[in-house]
C-alpha cells in the first residue's frame, strides 16, 4: 500500500526538510521583525506608532498567498531581486522566507503587544524613577517579562507558520505540499495512503511544538 | 498622554521625539525611493501599466468584479456549511459520553493540524476519482471542501471555548431547577455562548476569505486571486499594478469585516443581555486548553 515511498522519484523526507528549513528561517526572522514592530507600536513617537498600526492592519488583511506571489513575481521576476540566491530554487526559497517574515511578523507583534500589557504599570514607573529611558525600560524591564508571558501564543503562531509554509508551493518551492500535489496526480490509486503520509508528517512537526512550548510556557510564566 | 512605558513628554522629550520622527521619515523615504526607483527602472511605473484600472471599466467588469464574486461565493459556501458542522463538533467534544467525545476530539485535532492547502488538494483528487463533478466546478468544490474541513474544526474549538467561558453556576442553576442536559445546553449555554463568540467567529470569516486565495493560485478556481494571471496577460505585463489592486480589494473587504467584529464586540459588552464574556480569537486556544470549570472569560483588558 505504501510502496510508492520506495520510488526514488519522490523525496518525501527531502520535501519535509525544506518545510522545516522554511519554518525555522521564517520563525527566526518573524521573531525579530515582530519585536521591532511591537517596539514601534508602543513607542513614544506618534509617527512610528501610526506606521506600526498601519503595517499590521494592512498585512494581516492581505492573503498570505498574495504576499508570497508578490515576492516571487513582483520582487523576483519583475524587479530582478535575487536575495543573493544563485539558482532559481535558492532565490524562490529566500523570497518565500521574506514573504513569511513580512506576514508572520504581524502576528508576533500582536502577541507581544498583549504580553506588554500584562506587565504591571508600577514596574515601568519604578524603572523610570531609576532614570531609565524608554529604550532601557522596554528592553531591560518590560520585554523580558512580556516574552515569558506570551510563550503559549507564540507557540500557536509557530504552529500556524509551519502549516502556512505550504503556501510556498504557489511559487514552486519544493516543499511538502508541492510534492504531495505531484504524487497525488501520479499515484491516483494510492490517494488515501499519500494523504496519510503527508498528514502524519505535519502532525509529527506540529504536535511536539505545541507540547514542548506548552510545557515551557508553564515553566517560565511570571506568577502574579 | 502617559503610558506604561513613557511619561507625558516634556520639552526635552518632545524635541527628542521630533528628531526620532524625522530620522524615521528619512529612513522610510529612502526605502520608498529605492523601491520606486527600482520599479521605474523596469518600467513598472509607466502610465499604461496602471491606467487600465482607472480608465478602462472593462478590466473591472470582466476580471476583478467577477473574481471578487467567486471569492465571496467560495467563502460564503464554506462558512454556511462549516458553521453548523463546527457547532455540532464543538458540542460533541463537550459530551459526557466517552464514545462521542473521543472520536470527535480526534477528528477536530486531526483536521486542525493539517494545512488547509493539503486538504484542498486532497479534496480535488477525491472529486476526480470518486465523483463525476464536472471540471468547471471541481476547483470550487475542492476549495470549499478544504475550507470546510479545516474551519469546522476551528469553529468547533471556538464553540467549545465559548461554552467553557460561561460561569459554572449557569449549569448548576439549570440542574437545580430540574433541566435535563440537552435543555441546559439548548436553552442556557448555547445562546449565551453564541453572543460571547460572535467576534471570534467574524474574525474567522477573514481567515476563510483570505484562504480562498489558495484556490486561485493553485487549484484553478477563477477567483479574485486568479486575476494576477489573466490581467497581466491581457493588459501588458502589469504584474505589480495588478497585485497591488487585488491586495487593495482584499484589504478593503477584510477591513470591513474586522471593523464589524470590533463594533459587534463593543455592542455585546455594552448590552445587558449577555454575561459580558467576549471571546477573542486569541483567547480560544487558551480557554480550550484548560479543562474543567473555567471562570468567566475575563477578557484581558487591552485598555
Amino acid at each position: 500500500m505504501f510502496d510508492f515511498l520506495d520510488n526514488p522519484q519522490y523525496d518525501v523526507l527531502g520535501a519535509f526538510w525544506v518545510t522545516v528549513q522554511l519554518t525555522v528561517y521564517s520563525a527566526i526572522g518573524s521573531l525579530i521583525w515582530g519585536t521591532i514592530l511591537a517596539g514601534m507600536r508602543v513607542s513614544p513617537v506618534p509617527l512610528m506608532r501610526t506606521f506600526g498600526t498601519g503595517y499590521v492592519n494592512v498585512v494581516r488583511n492581505t492573503p498570505l498567498t498574495l504576499l508570497i506571489i508578490a515576492c516571487s513575481l513582483g520582487l523576483g521576476s519583475t524587479l530582478g531581486i535575487t536575495m543573493g540566491g544563485d539558482t532559481f530554487e535558492q532565490t524562490g526559497f529566500r523570497l518565500a522566507v521574506l514573504g513569511f517574515i513580512a506576514y508572520t511578523g504581524t502576528f508576533v507583534c500582536e502577541a507581544l503587544r498583549s504580553g506588554i500589557n500584562t506587565v504591571p504599570q508600577g514596574q515601568a514607573e519604578a524603572a523610570r524613577a531609576l532614570g531609565l529611558n524608554f529604550f532601557q525600560v522596554l528592553t531591560l524591564i518590560v520585554l523580558p517579562q512580556a516574552f515569558r508571558a506570551v510563550v503559549a501564543p507564540l507557540a500557536n503562531v509557530l504552529i500556524a507558520l509551519t502549516k502556512n509554509t505550504t503556501v510556498a508551493a504557489a511559487i514552486g518551492v519544493a516543499e511538502a505540499a508541492l510534492l504531495m500535489k505531484e504524487m497525488i496526480e501520479n499515484e491516483a490509486d494510492a490517494l488515501f495512503a499519500v494523504f496519510a503520509v503527508f498528514a502524519f508528517g505535519f502532525i509529527v512537526l506540529t504536535l511536539p511544538t505545541g507540547l514542548i512550548l506548552g510545557w515551557v510556557a508553564k515553566r517560565v510564566a511570571v506568577k502574579r | 498622554m502617559s503610558s506604561v512605558l513613557y511619561d507625558t513628554p516634556g520639552p526635552k522629550a518632545r524635541r527628542r521625539n521630533a528628531i526620532t520622527a524625522v530620522v524615521f521619515i528619512a529612513v522610510c523615504a529612502a526605502a520608498l525611493w529605492w523601491v520606486l526607483a527600482a520599479m521605474a527602472d523596469k518600467g513598472q511605473l509607466d502610465a499604461d501599466k496602471w491606467k487600465p484600472f482607472v480608465a478602462d471599466g472593462q478590466i473591472w467588469s470582466t476580471y476583478l468584479l467577477p473574481g471578487l464574486g467567486e471569492t465571496l461565493k467560495a467563502a460564503a459556501l464554506s462558512i454556511v456549511i462549516a458553521l453548523p458542522l463546527g457547532a455540532l463538533l464543538g458540542i460533541g467534544r463537550l459530551s459526557d459520553h466517552r464514545w462521542v467525545r473521543v472520536p470527535v476530539g480526534a477528528w477536530v485535532e486531526f483536521f486542525r493540524s493539517i494545512p488547509v492547502l493539503m486538504l484542498m488538494i486532497f479534496g480535488s483528487a477525491l472529486y476526480v476519482r470518486f465523483t463525476d463533478v464536472s471540471s468547471d466546478v471541481r476547483p470550487l468544490y475542492a476549495v470549499v471542501t478544504g475550507l470546510v474541513l479545516y474551519n469546522a474544526s476551528v469553529i468547533a474549538e471556538i464553540v467549545r471555548a465559548g461554552i467553557l467561558s460561561l460561569p459554572r453556576g449557569q449549569t448548576d442553576a439549570a440542574k437545580a431547577i430540574g433541566m435535563r442536559k440537552g435543555q441546559t445546553m439548548l436553552y442556557i449555554l448555547v445562546p449565551q455562548a453564541v453572543t460571547a463568540m460572535l467576534p471570534a467567529l467574524v474574525s474567522q470569516l477573514v481567515v476563510i476569505l483570505k484562504d480562498t486565495a489558495l484556490g486561485g493560485a493553485l487549484l484553478g478556481i477563477n477567483d479574485l486571486m486568479a486575476q494576477y494571471r489573466t490581467i497581466p496577460a491581457n493588459y501588458g505585463a502589469n504584474t505589480i499594478a495588478t497585485l497591488v489592486v487585488i491586495a487593495a480589494i482584499f484589504i478593503a473587504v477584510n477591513f470591513l469585516l474586522t471593523s464589524f467584529a470590533s463594533w459587534l464586540e463593543r455592542k455585546l459588552r455594552a448590552s445587558k443581555k449577555s454575561t459580558g464574556a467576549v471571546l477573542h480569537p486569541e483567547d480560544v486556544e487558551e480557554l480550550a486548553a484548560t479543562p474543567g470549570p473555567a471562570g468567566p472569560a475575563g477578557p484581558v483588558d487591552k485598555a
